[in-house]
């Protein structure tokens, strides 16, 4: 990669949380800056050019004219990173990929809403070849920078393929399972330090399925806690619902 | 460009200074979401097309919310958008509550109000310094002002730290919080951390001095420029109202959040697919400078000092102004959270159970004022606690018809200057709103005619 790399940042079907955690790096983000040329960054930068290197990509495709605009960037960039979870598992977004199109159209567009083509929500990698994912919702803000920092030194980037269990564990939080509550930290992709757990929520699966996730046996959890079927589809389908995992 | 040559070359019309004009920004820069500006002006100098248009791709969220347990809503309507998550999450949870007849305690109520004020102050701070600022000082964007103005955007990136850091200790995280339930909080601050964190707030006033010091140096370059329109704002008897109260307005009679319907009127007008907000009389404004305009009262003596400093008075009719007005309320929400921490220190802060609610059936509205203005959540829950209806008014798309006014009353002002400059003072009045555009995705909705039985119309 070229001394000093091009970078720009674009966004689709998204609430724009994923750049604002670039914003919110403060003072890192002027290190970063030093190391790489914005060229584009329409939340914070005026000007727009198409010859970047890396494209980072925040955003669900939700609609036919959304391809176009995707693949555009696609050939443009010798890197693609998908930013956050609406970009890299669909996200948020696939709630509504429940609903079928008529009842989700019809109910805010109401006798409108053929003037509104949309289609259900997917994720970048079912329109374009992804190159690097970096999960979350929001991403993590640390995440992003030693990613940029490795894939500036020309690494693979590394990310966890364990569950966010083992974090979980060693943040000390008390199981959610014991607590008698639902949690998807058995089968996510660690990384974010359970940071949801630990501020007292649960683990909603928001970076994707670990790839060493053992669905079987935490159907068997759920199942053995006594989680109706409506409850375990509800937390699947929050940020998972892309993922088709049998739960 | 190849048209507007076109048309400069085939124009007959006796010379008039610079000819026709036309602006047209695609997808404005420097905003949270994609909207456009177009303008255009005849050899005459009449402006003969002014239009601010949002082609944001829609996301659905109000239907996404249906069936869903009154337990997750304000978890997934938080993503509605990244820079209010916060709001987002409070507005959502006051409709769940109002809904279900929860009540929260003393505690929670003021954790809540900091969780505002700390989103208050890190949105606006990025406004005012990443957004806004390039335009004051001629500058693309921020970034090369790391190396024009390093001492001032480090004291704003400093500034802006602070807020975020303060945002993740009340709510868990900077984004989308973790730490809200309905009726209560999951987690709480420690009593050391709140002391830290006054400390951290305290040593951050100076900083904010430097920043009004900053922007009253550059006030030359807001443009002068004023339109009277109504100005709505929660309003309190006893604060500066961010959390709750009632409607208030510059021109209509005090409303409680539960009419909020009568307060965001929508209508349909021939020339436009736009659906768009009536106030009492035509548009209205809501957001920082309508806060300030209905409520510069309550505002805290150093905020007041701030605002004399930047030239600031009630009632200012520019639009430009508020991004100064942010600037006073970064002032105020300092100030009023440092004294809400003494408050929670004073009466001792306490891990409170969580509570356990019952659901019932019934409808909720909830109504905050987030940084762009005012915020409303409303929710109709069927027995079982699952969402049958829902809606959603953001701030923005109450703005909306109001920048068209705005730019309707600017544009014929602008005929002598050059495209570049009308292009600048246009984005510059879209900016200063602070349009939040990624969630409020619906301005091109022309639903309407529906009959709505609790929520008439829904829109995110």
């Amino acid at each position: 990669m070229a001394a000093k790399p091009k970078i720009a940042f674009f966004d689709f079907a998204g609430c724009e949380g994923d750049q604002l955690q670039v914003a919110n790096l403060e003072e890192k983000l002027l290190d970063i800056l030093e190391h790489v040329e914005v060229v584009s960054f329409r939340e914070v930068h005026t000007g727009h050019s198409d010859n970047y290197d890396i494209a980072f990509v925040e955003g669900s495709i939700t609609r036919p004219q959304d391809e176009a605009r995707l693949k555009e960037i696609r050939a443009n960039a010798k890197v693609l990173v998908a930013l956050g979870a609406c970009a890299t598992i669909g996200g948020v977004n696939c709630i509504k990929n429940f609903l079928g199109r008529d009842v989700y159209s019809e109910n805010v567009y109401g006798t409108r809403a053929r003037w509104y083509p949309t289609y259900e929500a997917r994720p970048l990698k079912a329109v374009v070849k992804v190159d690097v994912e970096i999960h979350g919702c929001p991403i993590d803000r640390g995440e992003f920078a030693r990613i940029v920092k490795e894939m500036l030194l020309g690494r693979v980037p590394w990310l966890p393929d364990y569950p966010v269990c083992v974090e979980c564990k060693k943040a000390g939080n008390v199981c959610r399972y014991h607590l008698g509550r639902m949690c998807l930290g058995i089968i996510t992709r660690a990384g974010c330090n359970a940071c949801c757990v630990t501020e007292g929520a649960q683990c909603w699966g928001c970076r994707g399925l670990a790839p060493s996730a053992n669905l079987d046996a935490a159907r068997e959890v759920m199942d053995q806690h006594g989680f109706d079927r409506k409850h375990v589809q509800d937390l699947m389908r929050f940020f998972l619902g892309d993922t088709s995992a049998p739960l | 460009m190849a048209k507007t040559q076109k048309v400069k070359q085939e124009s007959k019309a006796a010379p008039v200074p610079g000819g026709p004009k036309r602006v047209n920004v695609h997808h404005l820069t420097r905003v949270e979401g994609h909207g456009n500006i177009v303008a255009e002006i005849d050899e005459s100098g009449k402006v003969t097309s002014c239009r601010w248009e949002v082609p944001e791709a829609p996301r659905f969220f109000e239907a996404m919310v249906l069936g869903k347990s009154f337990e997750d809503i304000h978890h997934i309507t938080s993503r509605i958008c990244g820079i209010c998550s916060i709001g987002h999450q409070l507005a959502s949870l006051q409709a769940t509550e109002d809904a279900l007849g929860v009540q929260v305690s003393e505690q929670t109520l003021i954790l809540r109000k900091l969780a505002l004020h700390a989103e208050n102050l890190q949105s606006h701070l990025l406004h005012i310094g990443y957004l806004a600022l390039p335009d004051f000082v001629g500058a693309p964007s921020v970034i090369p002002l790391a190396a024009t103005h390093r001492k001032e955007l480090l004291t704003l990136i400093g500034a802006r730290r602070v807020a975020n850091d303060f945002s993740a200790q009340i709510c868990g995280r900077t984004t989308h919080p973790q730490r809200f339930v309905p009726g209560g909080m999951a987690k709480v601050p420690t009593a050391p951390e709140l002391a830290k964190l006054r400390q951290s707030l305290e040593e951050t006033r100076p900083k904010l001095d430097a920043v009004v010091d900053l922007l009253a140096a550059v006030l030359d370059k807001v443009p002068a420029f004023a339109r009277p329109t109504e100005y709505v704002a929660l309003i309190s008897p006893t604060e500066y109202a961010l959390y709750w109260g009632q409607v208030g307005s510059s021109k209509a009679q005090p409303r409680p959040a539960q009419l909020y319907l009568n307060v965001t009127k929508e209508y349909l007008i021939p020339t436009s697919t736009a659906k768009w907000c009536r106030g009492a009389e035509d548009t209205y404004m809501v957001g920082a400078l309508a806060r300030f305009n209905v409520n510069s009262q309550m505002l805290s003596p150093r905020a007041k000092e701030a605002a004399r400093k930047l030239k600031l008075k009630a009632p200012c009719h520019n639009p430009y102004m508020i991004t100064i007005a942010q600037m006073v309320e970064c002032v105020h929400s300092v100030d009023d959270s440092i004294s809400l921490i003494d408050k929670l220190l004073t009466r001792g802060v306490r891990d409170e159970p969580r509570p356990q609610i019952k659901p019932v059936a019934g409808k909720g509205v909830g109504a905050v004022e987030v940084p762009r203005g005012i915020l409303f959540h409303a929710y109709e829950y069927d027995d079982r606690g699952r969402v049958v209806h829902a809606d959603c008014v953001i701030p923005t798309n109450q703005n909306h018809a109001n920048i068209q006014r705005d730019m309707e009353a600017l544009t014929p002002g602008l005929a002598k200057l050059s495209e570049a400059d009308i292009e600048l003072k246009l984005s510059m009045l879209v900016r200063a709103y602070d349009p939040c555009i990624s969630c409020s995705t619906h301005l091109i909705d022309v639903a309407g005619e529906r009959p709505g039985p609790f929520v008439t119309f829904v829109r995110v």
